[in-house]
This record gives C-alpha cells, structure tokens and sequence, in this order.
C-alpha cells in the first residue's frame, strides 16, 4: 500500500482535508486532494512574489517557501509514477519550475550587487583579466606609435585619420598659436555641464562598442583600439612638430587617464570574450564565452562610471584649468588613484554560491 | 517522462528541454518561439520610444515656457536652465536605454514589460542561479546586434540621399545587421549573441491553472451510474485494455474542454472499438465513467510497473 507511506513524507503539514476527498473515486485524485491546499498556498506566495518583491510577504511564507517548495517537487515526481492526469500533471510542472525560479533566482537586488561591486567586485573582475588587459596596452601603445609613424612619412593619412573637419585649427602647418588655442579655453563655466552630459553619452557608447565587438574573436575590438590610439598618435605628431607635447600631453591628461583606461578596460573586456571563444579551454565554447561575457560585464559597469568621471574631468577642470603642472597633477592622480583602486585594493572576496 | 509531455496545448517537440533543479527533478521546459522574442522586442521598443518622444515633448515645452518668460529675449534668460534641461534629457535617455532592460530583467520576473506580454522570460542556460552580471552582459551586447548597425543604416541612407559616396560600407553594415539578426536560427536554443555571451537563454514563462478533479464528478464519482438514465456503465477487463495513456490524456482533454459534439463523435469511436451499441444522448456520463475506470486500471498497472503509452503498445 503506498498512501501511507506518501502522507508519511508529507506528515508535518498536516493539510486539512478538503470535505470531497473521499468522493473521488481513484487513488491518485485523492493524492491530489489531500495536497492541492499546500500547492495553491505555494502559488499565492509565488504570485506575491512575482509581483513586488520580498517586502510584501509574511514571514510565515517566507519560512515555508522552500518547504512548501520541496513539497511541491516531491508531489510531482510522486504524481509523475503514479497519476495519469495530465492536467495535474501540467499544473505541478509549471508550479515547481516557477517556484525554482523564485527559490533559485537571483539571490540580491540591484542595490546589493551594486555595493559589493564597489567594495571589491569591480577592482577582482579587472585583475582576472590582467592578460587582457596587457594585450590591450600593447595594441594602443602600438596604435599611437603607428599613427606618428604614418603621419611623419605622409600628411596625406593626417586627413585621412584625423576627424577634425576643415574648420578645425588643428591642421599640419598651423601655427603654434593656433594649437595653443585648442588648449585653451576662456568662455567660462557656462554650457559645461551640457557638454560633460554629451561626452558621457558619446564616450561610453564607444566604449559598449569596443566590449560588445570583442563577440567577433576579438579582432574588432582590436582595431578600434589602434584607430582611436593612432588618432592620438596623429595629434601628438601635430604638436611635436611645435613643441608643445607637453602642453597637450597635460590637456590629455586630465581627463586622459581616466579615460583612456575606461577604453583599454572595455577593449580588454572584448578581448577577453574573444579570447574565450576563440581559445575555450577545457571547457564548452559555449560555457567558456559565458563566463568570460559575465566577468567582463562586470568590468564594463564600472566602464560605464569612469566614463561619467571622465566627462566630468573633460569638462570642467579640463576647460577651467590652464596651468600645465595643475593638469598634470589632476591627471596623474587619477591615474593614481585608478592603479591603486585596481590592483592595491583587494578586500577578500565574498563566499559565493555557484 | 516524454510520454508525459502533453499538456492542454500541444507543446512544439522541438523546443521542448530538460530542467534538472538541484533536487534531481527532471523538470520540462520550453525555449521561447523567435516569433515571440521578436515581438517582445518591437514591444519593449515601442514602449521606450514612445516615453523618449514623451519625455521630449515635456523637456520641449518647459524650454518654450522659459523662452517665452524671458519674452523672447535669449540673453535675459538663464543659460543654467537650459543646459540643465539638456542635461535631464541626456541622462534619461542613457538610463532609459539601459536600466528599463537591466531592472526589468533583474526583478523576480525576469521579463521586461514585452516579454511578460508575450509571455516568456530569461532564465540562466546551465540551470544555474541567474545573475547580474549576466543580466548586464546580455543587454550590453543588443546594442551592437541590432541598434547600432539600424542607426548606421539610417545615417548611411541620409549620406547616400544626399549623393555621397558611401562605397561598399553599406552592404557591410546590412550584412552585419542580417548575421546579429539571423543568429538566433542558426543555433538550436534560438539563442542571441548576448545570450551566448551571457550563458542565458529564453524560455516560455511556466503558467498553467490547477484544473477541476475529474473523478468526484458526474458518472466518475458515482461509480458509473448516470444521472440522467440511472444507468450503470461498468466496463470489462478486455473493454478497458484497448487503450493507452496518451488516449486516456486525449479523453481528458475532451472533457474538460470539448464541446457536445465532439463528445458524441468520441463516444461513438470507444463504442465500436469496445464493441459496445452507441446509444445517444448520455454520452458524456458514458465517457467520464469509461475515463474513470480506464484510468484507475491503467494507474493499477502503474502501481505494479506496467505502462501502456498508447493502443498500439
């Protein structure tokens, strides 16, 4: 005789039994029966769920979610040998896969995740990719060098690369006055903060494109890097031929250092997913591309801040500052700052379920 | 377990995965149609469209208010203002691209507003935990599967309108565009490029109502007696060992949800096949006492380790 022993399994709770239980004719509706109270308790505090979150649950519920869960689960492998109603059968189904979503579902909002990112989660994800990260510093040093290089044997690539249109100052032949002035910048405070909003949007754009085309082995992402650092190759060119690298190296800089490493960031962030899928290891080209996209992912949130730092920079103390050492010393302690919250800041990692 | 997968609406085969929770139970579950996740996405493209242009409206006629009180003269008005507009417009139009996807996907759901509408929602491949950082990842890679090769094409035609060379940029972009684009039907999950980035996929948000027990009912619960007649239908051993589950299941079907009808046309059917005379006009208590006493013979055998999938086993 199996009842027994089921009601057995499911003794602790007890379900009151509904009056008709003994009208049912078969065994395996009775099964049904004496269970259905604990199912539609499990569905109304999914459905709670589903819609607001935690908050709105009593902690009786909330206490009883995984049991009523395993109830459910162990209702269904035993109605699966032994009841042929498959109405019954459908509704289980479709109760236990909701209920691990719920039991099993993202385990910390958006809050949660965002301050153990801060604290820690950003500065691990960005070490894991440091082979990435030292391809991508080659490339762009490479990129830089190779569009001096191309400019100082033919102007002709100064205008092919260079985006300035022919209003620009910044043409081969202008004076060093002329490139003085695109250093400087004397209008005031006014319209900045405008202009740092549509540097954010435009930077970190480029940067999502950068991560997002590392999904073509890499390569892409690649060649943005040497385009973008070849167009800063090009403008070092420009002002060399004046003497003036130092004045434009520190107008970079402030707004530079942050910058450029949000890039070098997200080009190694594609580069990592490219590398996963083109090289996977041991592991499924599929599983590999997974973890590498959800380790970059992380990199790139925090992309997304520097970017927002980096507008800033760009726009305010950038166009307000003239003098050259505070520049620099603006740049430099980003770049500080950056390093050491990267690979000197490393609080120990949270015990995490897989 | 596959002769269990029918249910209500026949589920399509070929989309049909297997589960396993971490308690050892083989659960089904169905990977999202691409006609669905298309339509969730024009949905969920619509809905942020519509609030931008809303947005927009708004921001628009707050500057034409502020215009209008300085009376028209642009150097009494406060440039702050404006540029603050500006600023709000920006940020929103950032975070509502991004977050609507991310907070959306990230809540209990796991759907955004489109996705609940057509009913399905994301769910991690392995089985696994969903997290954040494949929440992210996936949405970060939609920008360049669809958005911005769409946005190149848009500036590339107005290039071409206006009579510039574009050269072949165009066909690579429209080429780009179709491989992102197609990339779902060249895999077996219909799985998109952030979703393979992301190790998630889309499945068919489980929904499915607790129907009426069919045995405390009618000639079920009566032990074959009809109401209407008072006849009592019992049916023999070699009567009840023509047919299967998968007939039991059909029958199920029909008479939680059949009409008249179709009723009589099955009772007709069992009545030859069992060699019975089909009387008229007591078919439904005829059907459910012979669902009644199959289904207890074939859970019997159930009990005892035999299975009949269907009449022909």
């Amino acid at each position: 005789m199996k009842a027994p022993v089921i009601s057995s399994w499911f003794g602790r709770g007890q379900v009151e039994a509904s009056p008709d239980i003994e009208s049912a004719a078969l065994r395996s509706d009775r099964f049904r029966l004496e269970r259905e109270g604990e199912w539609k308790r499990l569905e109304a505090i999914l459905v709670r769920m589903e819609k607001g979150g935690l908050r709105r649950i009593a902690d009786d519920d909330l206490i009883a979610l995984p049991a009523l869960y395993r109830t459910a689960a162990s209702s269904l492998s035993v109605a699966r040998e032994t009841s042929l109603d498959a109405a019954t059968l459908a509704y289980l189904e479709a109760l236990v896969q909701r209920a691990w979503f719920q039991v099993y579902g993202p385990r910390m909002g958006f809050v949660r995740w965002l301050r153990g990112f801060i604290f820690g989660g950003w500065s691990r994800a960005v070490r894991e990719l440091w082979l990435d990260l030292c391809i991508a510093l080659f490339v762009m040093v490479a990129g830089a060098i190779v569009g001096w290089l191309l400019v100082a044997q033919d102007e002709a690539w100064f205008y092919r690369l260079f985006p300035g249109g022919m209003m620009d100052p910044r043409q081969p032949g202008a004076s060093r006055e002329e490139l003085l002035s695109v250093l400087k910048h004397d209008e005031g405070a006014a319209g900045l903060a405008g202009f740092a909003a549509q540097l954010f949007s435009n930077n970190s754009a480029v940067c999502i494109l950068a991560f997002a085309l590392g999904f073509a082995f890499g390569i892409p992402s690649l060649m943005l890097l040497v385009h973008n650092m070849a167009v800063m190759g090009v403008l070092l060119w420009l002002y060399n031929g004046q003497n003036l690298v130092v004045e434009l190296a520190a107008w970079l800089s402030v707004h530079g250092t942050t910058e450029i490493f949000g890039i070098l960031l997200s080009g190694a962030a594609g580069l990592h997913i490219g590398r996963a899928m083109a090289f996977p290891g041991k592991l499924p080209v599929l599983e590999a591309a997974a973890a590498a996209g959800r380790r970059a992912a992380v990199v790139m949130v925090g992309v997304t801040l520097m970017m927002v730092v980096a507008a800033i920079l760009e726009a305010y103390p950038r166009q307000l500052v003239e003098d050259t050492n505070t520049r620099f010393m603006i740049g430099g302690t980003m770049l500080v700052f950056w390093l050491s919250y990267f690979f000197l800041y490393r609080p120990a990692a949270p015990e995490r379920a897989a | 377990m596959s002769v269990r997968g029918i249910s209500p609406a026949q589920r399509d085969e070929k989309r049909l995965r297997t589960l396993v929770t971490p308690e050892g139970l083989a659960l089904p579950i169905t990977i999202a149609a691409r006609t669905a996740r298309a339509g969730a996405l024009v949905i969920d493209f619509m809905i942020l469209l519509f609030s931008l242009i809303v947005v927009q409206i708004t921001i628009y006629y707050i500057a034409r208010g502020l215009v209008q009180a300085s009376g028209f003269d642009l150097d009494a008005m406060s440039s702050s203002v404006l540029e603050f507009l500006g600023i709000c417009m920006a940020i929103f139009v950032f975070c509502a691209w991004y977050g609507y996807f991310l907070v959306q996907e990230l809540g209990p759901r796991g759907a955004t507003l489109g996705k609940r509408i057509v009913g399905i929602r994301i769910a991690a491949r392995a089985g696994t935990r969903l997290t954040p950082e494949a929440v992210i990842a996936r949405n970060l890679l939609r920008d360049i599967e669809i958005f911005y090769p769409l946005i190149t094409l848009l500036i590339l035609a107005v290039l071409a309108e206006r009579g510039e060379p574009i050269g072949v940029l165009g066909w690579v972009v429209t080429g780009w565009f179709a491989l992102f684009l197609l990339f779902p039907f060249f895999n077996r999950d219909a799985l998109r490029a952030g979703d393979i980035i992301a190790g998630t996929w889309v499945v068919e948000r489980p929904r499915a109502k607790l129907a009426k027990v069919l045995s405390v009912e009618g000639a079920a619960a009566a032990g074959g007696a009809s109401e209407a007649t008072g006849v009592r239908y019992a049916f023999g051993e070699a009567e009840l060992s023509i047919y299967g589950e998968k007939e039991l299941q059909t029958l199920e079907r029909m008479l939680r949800d059949s009409p008249p009808e179709a009723l009589a046309a099955v009772h007709a059917t069992i009545c030859r096949k069992i060699g019975w005379d089909p009387g008229a006009g007591d078919e439904r208590a005829f059907l459910e006492a012979f669902y009644a006493q199959l289904r207890a013979k074939l859970e019997a055998d159930l009990r005892f380790g035999k299975r009949k999938a269907d009449k022909f086993a």
